[in-house]
């Protein structure tokens, strides 16, 4: 490219995800933003933003639901899946996503998250992972790490009283419906992009009614880790990611 | 001459539902409800429409909620537990002000209670079972044709006051075949579902369509703040009540008692008042086909004209207390409640003789 400088937009706001004051709503170094950023950029890339249904389930997350250019239905906690399932049965030419936590997509949700699993529906689940109950103020959820201090676990996770890590990724690729299974963290620019990737490649999946799509994403939560924004990235590196590996764990393009 | 099928109450609710242009069921098995899950599996994929078995009754509720934020009509069913599971999205639907239509097709309680008939959820489909004190209007039939004419009146209604609408069945009404006429009912027009999501890009007016049933935690157009958005439902209600209040009455012009019953129990009831009748005394029967809102005000001038009152119940006594409510301590109100069964097993009934006999002893 000659000597010429490739402008590359590094910073601003996605048209779809508009200027409103929900987003003042985000702890500082909240990582949430960022996954409905990279969501509105893929959809906007891959032109479906038009005819996108987003349902949000109850969390942090559900904000960014609030200040993102789509049709949105907020559903009850953990039922996201659920009224995913009737919006695409009944408009197979819409694109339905659903956008929910962790304790919301495998604890109290864990239900209409199987069902959606195991019927295969062609939707496409965003999880957004930050290991504790966010809005509620830190309580243990099924993702919290061994020896994590949340308040209701002051002592730290244990195997005798809470048990182990729910692996919710590799669980969802376990199911032959899934199209699509990956699980990303957004704690250095290698990470952003290969979960913008795995998000792109999820709504692809649906797209091409493949089957059910999933991703999961790491995700900071400084005050409840009682970390600052940038040891919590170091945290993701040292303890989060170690328990939760990153990859695909599911990826084809026909269920037989 | 109208042509007639011979069809149980509970296989009415598919028919009705889509002669009402509903293609759309969510529900989970039960007994004895699972004659409706079972005809809309059979019929709708016929139809180009969808049937989904869920995974809980929760699932049935909220793929509902899902269903109705569509616009389409949508229609589920269950029965008492079921019922129970159903409550934080039956709530969450009326605060989303979206139409659906909930068949409850009541059994013994409490708990696993029987999988037979009973009239034990009256309570708990007037009163509302989840948070927040919401109103949905309850119909209650007394036949399998009035299933099939009350479940058309529903989608109306829902459509209408964009609310929640239950119908009240019972094991009995459920099972129970009986000639049907089928027809498609006319209520007048109805506004347009501009609410509705279908994706940005195919609203009208290309704007985003938010639906939202926390109002407290976002508020937004068109209510600005939270008791604004509940004072617009307070309204609604309220026009619910002063519009909505169906009930049919027979013999009631000179009764001196008049009995009060619901659903099955008001078909034992008129047989009771027909005996009655026979032996010169005065009773009539007051049928309440909405149970909310209730009849109150026809139970009210009643009382003034000093009658007194029986109701008659499949339960341990719920139905009895609207009663009390209406009379406003200005009569007697008794009851004939499940005691009264022919025999004292989850299959006995309240039968006519029983409520003819508790009639004599009030007379
Ligand atoms: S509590 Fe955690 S998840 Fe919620 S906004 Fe704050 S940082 Fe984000």
């Amino acid at each position: 490219m000659n000597n010429s400088i490739v402008k590359e937009r590094a910073w601003g706001r996605p048209e779809l995800c508009l200027d409103l004051p929900v987003w003042g709503l985000y702890c500082p170094g909240c990582q949430h933003p960022v996954g409905a950023r990279l969501i509105a950029e893929v959809l906007d890339e891959l032109g479906i933003a038009d005819r996108a249904i987003l349902i949000i389930g109850v969390g942090c997350h559900a904000f960014s639901g609030f200040a993102l250019n789509f049709d949105v239905v907020s559903s009850c906690h953990g039922r996201a899946p659920d009224l995913a399932t009737a919006v695409k049965r009944i408009h197979p030419d819409t694109i339905v996503f659903s956008l929910q936590g962790d304790g919301d997509c495998i604890a109290i949700g864990a239900g209409p998250f199987i069902g959606a699993l195991t019927r295969g529906e062609m939707i496409t689940i965003i999880m957004l992972n930050n290991t504790n109950y966010g809005t509620t103020g830190g309580q243990l959820a099924p993702t919290t790490l061994m020896e994590q201090r949340t308040t209701t676990t002051p002592e730290g996770r244990t195997a005798d009283r809470e048990g182990y890590p729910a692996h919710v990724a590799e669980l969802a690729a376990g199911f032959k419906g899934t199209a699509y299974s990956a699980r990303g963290a957004l704690n250095n620019l290698a990470n952003y992009k290969r979960t913008k990737k795995y998000i792109k490649t999820a709504f692809q999946k649906q797209i091409n009614n493949v089957g059910l799509s999933y991703v999961e994403v790491i995700s900071a939560c400084p005050p409840n880790w009682h970390l600052s924004p940038l040891e919590s990235l170091e945290w993701i590196e040292e303890k989060v990611i170690p328990e939760f590996p990153l990859g695909e764990f599911k990826n084809v393009d026909r269920i037989e | 001459m109208t042509e007639k099928i011979l069809v149980q109450g509970n296989e009415a609710v598919g028919l009705a539902a889509v002669s009402a242009g509903c293609l759309y069921f969510f529900g989970y098995p039960i007994t004895p409800q699972n004659e409706i899950p079972e005809w809309f599996a059979r019929e709708l994929p016929k139809r180009g429409g969808v049937f989904v078995q869920t995974e809980s009754e929760t699932g049935s509720i909220n793929m509902l909620y899902g269903a109705a934020s569509t616009g389409v009509r949508c229609i589920t069913s269950t029965s008492s537990p079921g019922w129970g599971l159903m409550q934080e999205g039956i709530s969450s639907i009326a605060g989303a002000e979206l139409p659906c239509v909930i068949v409850l097709v009541q059994r013994g309680g409490p708990g696993g209670g029987s999988i037979r008939h009973s009239q034990m959820d009256y309570m708990a489909a007037t009163r509302g079972g989840g948070g927040g004190g919401y109103k949905n209007i309850v119909l209650a039939p007394a036949s399998v044709q009035e299933v099939h004419d009350l479940i058309q009146l529903a989608f109306y209604l829902a459509d209408k006051y964009l609310n929640p609408v239950v119908m009240l069945s019972d094991g009995i009404i459920g099972q129970i075949a009986e000639n049907l006429e089928i027809k498609t009912i006319d209520f007048g027009p109805l506004p347009e579902k501009d609410w509705a999501v279908r994706g940005v890009g195919r609203q009208k007016d290309g704007k985003r369509r938010m639906i939202l049933h926390g109002r407290g935690v976002i508020a937004g157009p068109p209510y600005f703040t939270y008791v604004n958005f509940l004072d617009h439902l307070k309204e609604k209600y309220q026009k619910m009540a002063d519009t909505e209040v169906r009930y049919e009455t027979y013999q009631t012009d000179d009764a001196e008692i008049i009995l009060v019953a619901y659903g099955y129990v008001a078909r034992v009831a008129k047989e009771a008042v027909k005996m009655a009748r026979e032996q010169d005394l005065k009773v009539g029967l007051l049928r309440p086909i909405t149970l909310w809102p209730f009849p109150y005000q026809q139970i009210k001038e009643k009382a003034e004209l000093g009658c007194k009152f029986l109701a008659a119940e499949d339960s341990m006594g719920l139905l009895v207390d609207d009663v009390r409510i209406g009379v406003e301590g200005k009569a007697e109100v008794h009851l004939l409640d499940i005691s009264a069964r022919h025999m004292p097993t989850d299959g006995g009934m309240i039968l006519p003789g029983r409520v003819f006999q508790e009639i004599r002893r009030l007379l």
